[in-house]
């Protein structure tokens, strides 16, 4: 039977791939369930802390004239960030043909709709009027009002509701021939919902002659869309006049600390969830070292658009410009933007050692510092810019309450829940593009030619 | 109680399918049946894989097609609707024209991936799903690691067909 080395110390065949992915879906461990619990917990503080918003209004929240962006929309760039990594890594990486994604392309894109989903709710609570955020979608109304095109916040709806309907898409588009392979071992409930999904699909050559085409369509449509997200995302600040925000970098900056963010959740999320799930062997070291590789060259992106923001703000002998950013480094928030700078542009610099790329203990510690760099990065540029605006007497700051940390704490159990319920639903590891990988046996004894 | 959704009613298709383990066995077996002239055989593999695809000579898949219609259909559905929302009810922002196009740009834009990818989605089911309604025959182990081929045949030729694929290498063949 046919093996191959799939990175480094593991060859296995076909059939042991398949029980390898299967196994992950057999009764949870303590592990699995503690997470979970975790995760729930956290989930019901934000859910209490929204029914006090919903009940009270947005007034529990630290919301501080002329600071009226805050944790909210902060969490909701954030979130947004935290999914481009899964489409990068499962769209943009196949068209290259990039071997070892396969392992760890699932978990990622999974990561990128629960990220979209936790992100498409903050700015419905920081609306105020939750109730009524339909008004922000073109349908007829008796006021026969349409939504202004022209302003990016409506972009916004477009890009974040494109991205969540097309990254659902892509994920339960790939599944069906996994969900197939998973269903003709399973039984009982889970036999049932493996037959609905997997739409019929038997692994026949015409079927796969459509899938692999329309699988590569797809690839090729989320290529510019998650470009074009993050970039929309990027002029909601961008295309307003408040110092520090009104730059043509925005949207390459955005986009490079947006897969950086989404990265470092990736390693946060994989490095114990393979342990849990037993799939060590299948994610290893070799995928590590490639992500941590994506990793440094994104911290890179981000070390020069830091840069640059400083250069530009002192060349352009603009004022407000050099205020704020004197500010930033130097005023009330010096702790967020010094926390920004080291944990993204210098702490990634770790990276360009193969020892701490190889170690997974190294690599967690890390990831989380970026989680927190990348979170404080959104907090800086939205709070720090806001705080000091072009009329010195409205300087001010503002103190976030319990409501904007228990939303922040109830966003990581909403994505946390949905995530590891996943992981134990449906195959986390891709079956069918492992496979691909191992050549097929040969009766006259060659190796096979399938690439 | 096990969830029970409707089905479609499935044709049986009657044949012989027959798995194997080596894939220059089971290509083999592929390219002398399409040179007997049998069009109409079914192939299963675990995964997608280049050497079955060209015995058993397939062309380009259509679904380009979708991708292509669909992503039409968005860019124009993207610029007519702003287009004319904005002229329904003219609303001048920051001494902007009325129908500006550079910034309908991005909605176009979301609007033909969007589409585009829905109707991807769509093209691929039409075209697979009337296949999948047609009962032929499968056997579990083709998710797994062998190779099914299955060639439609009337009761007469079984016992012929069946020879061919325990000599062309097949480790097991039933009629179907």
């Amino acid at each position: 039977m046919a093996t191959v080395a799939y990175g480094p110390n593991l060859t296995r065949t076909h059939a042991e791939i398949t029980s390898d992915v299967v196994a992950t879906l057999s009764p949870p461990s303590r592990g699995y369930l503690a997470a979970l619990f975790g995760a729930v917990g956290l989930f019901l503080i934000g859910l209490i802390t929204f029914v006090m918003l919903l009940k009270d209004g947005l007034g529990h929240a630290g919301y501080n004239p002329p600071i009226m962006w805050s944790v909210y929309i902060t969490n909701f760039v954030f979130w947004v960030g935290i999914g481009h990594a899964g489409t990068l890594i499962s769209a943009i990486l196949y068209l290259f043909r990039s071997p070892w994604r396969t392992a760890v392309y699932r978990a990622t894109e999974a990561m990128t709709v629960f990220a979209v989903m936790t992100a498409g709710l903050f700015p419905i609570i920081h609306i105020g009027r939750q109730w009524i955020f339909y008004w922000l979608l073109p349908y007829p109304n008796a006021r026969y009002l349409w939504p202004n095109f022209k302003s990016p916040l409506i972009w916004d709806v477009f890009a974040i509701g494109t991205y969540l309907t097309v990254s659902t898409c892509f994920l339960v588009f790939g599944l069906i021939p996994d969900v197939a392979a998973v269903r003709d071992r399973a039984t009982g409930w889970r036999r049932a919902l493996y037959s609905q999904m997997s739409l019929g699909w038997t692994g026949s050559d015409n079927q796969w002659r459509h899938f692999s085409r329309a699988y590569l369509y797809l690839a090729a449509l989320c290529t510019p869309l998650v470009l074009s997200v993050h970039s929309v995302v990027s002029w909601d600040f961008a295309m307003s006049l408040v110092p520090a925000w009104h730059g043509t970098i925005f949207a390459p900056y955005f986009v490079g600390g947006a897969i950086y963010s989404g990265l470092g959740m990736v390693m946060t999320l994989l490095i114990p969830l393979r342990k849990v799930l037993k799939i060590e062997h299948l994610i290893n070291d070799y995928h590590f070292d490639n992500l941590a590789k994506l990793t440094l060259l994104t911290g890179c992106i981000l070390f020069y658009s830091y840069s640059m923001e400083y250069f530009v703000a002192w060349y352009s002998g603009n004022t407000f410009e050099q205020t704020t950013f004197f500010r930033r480094a130097f005023g009330p928030y010096w702790w967020a933007g010094w926390t920004m700078i080291i944990c993204n542009a210098l702490v990634s610099q770790l990276l360009w050692f193969k020892k701490i790329r190889t170690n997974l203990t190294s690599l967690f510690v890390i990831s989380i510092f970026i989680n927190i760099g990348m979170w404080f990065e959104r907090f800086v540029i939205i709070v720090s810019s806001l705080s000091n605006e072009f009329i010195p007497w409205a300087w001010d700051g503002i103190n976030p309450t319990w409501a904007d940390w228990g939303i922040l704490a109830g966003s990581f159990g909403w994505f946390l829940m949905y995530f590891l319920l996943f992981a134990r639903t449906f195959p986390i590891v891709a079956i069918q593009e492992i496979k691909e990988m191992i050549p097929m046996p040969r009766r006259k004894g060659t190796a096979g030619g399938h690439h | 109680m096990a969830l029970k959704l409707p089905v479609p009613r499935r044709r049986e298709v009657p044949g012989v399918l027959a798995s194997f383990e080596h894939i220059d066995a089971a290509c083999d077996a592929i390219r002398t049946l399409r040179k007997q002239g049998r069009r109409n055989l079914t192939v299963y593999t675990s995964h997608p894989n280049h050497e079955v695809e060209a015995a058993v000579g397939h062309t380009n898949s259509p679904v380009r097609l979708f991708t292509l219609i669909g992503g039409l259909a968005g860019c124009t559905a993207g610029f007519a609707m702003t287009i004319w929302m904005s002229r329904d009810w003219p609303l001048v922002v920051g001494g902007k024209a009325i129908g500006t196009v550079v910034p309908y740009v991005a909605i176009a834009f979301e609007l033909t991936v969007l589409i585009g990818s829905l109707v991807t989605f769509l093209g691929m089911a039409l075209l697979t799903f009337p296949r999948a309604v047609r009962k032929v025959a499968f056997d579990r182990r083709f998710s797994d690691d062998l190779i099914g081929v299955f060639v439609p045949a009337s009761v007469s030729e079984t016992d012929k067909l069946s020879d061919f694929f325990r000599r062309a290498g097949a480790v097991e063949v039933r009629n179907a």
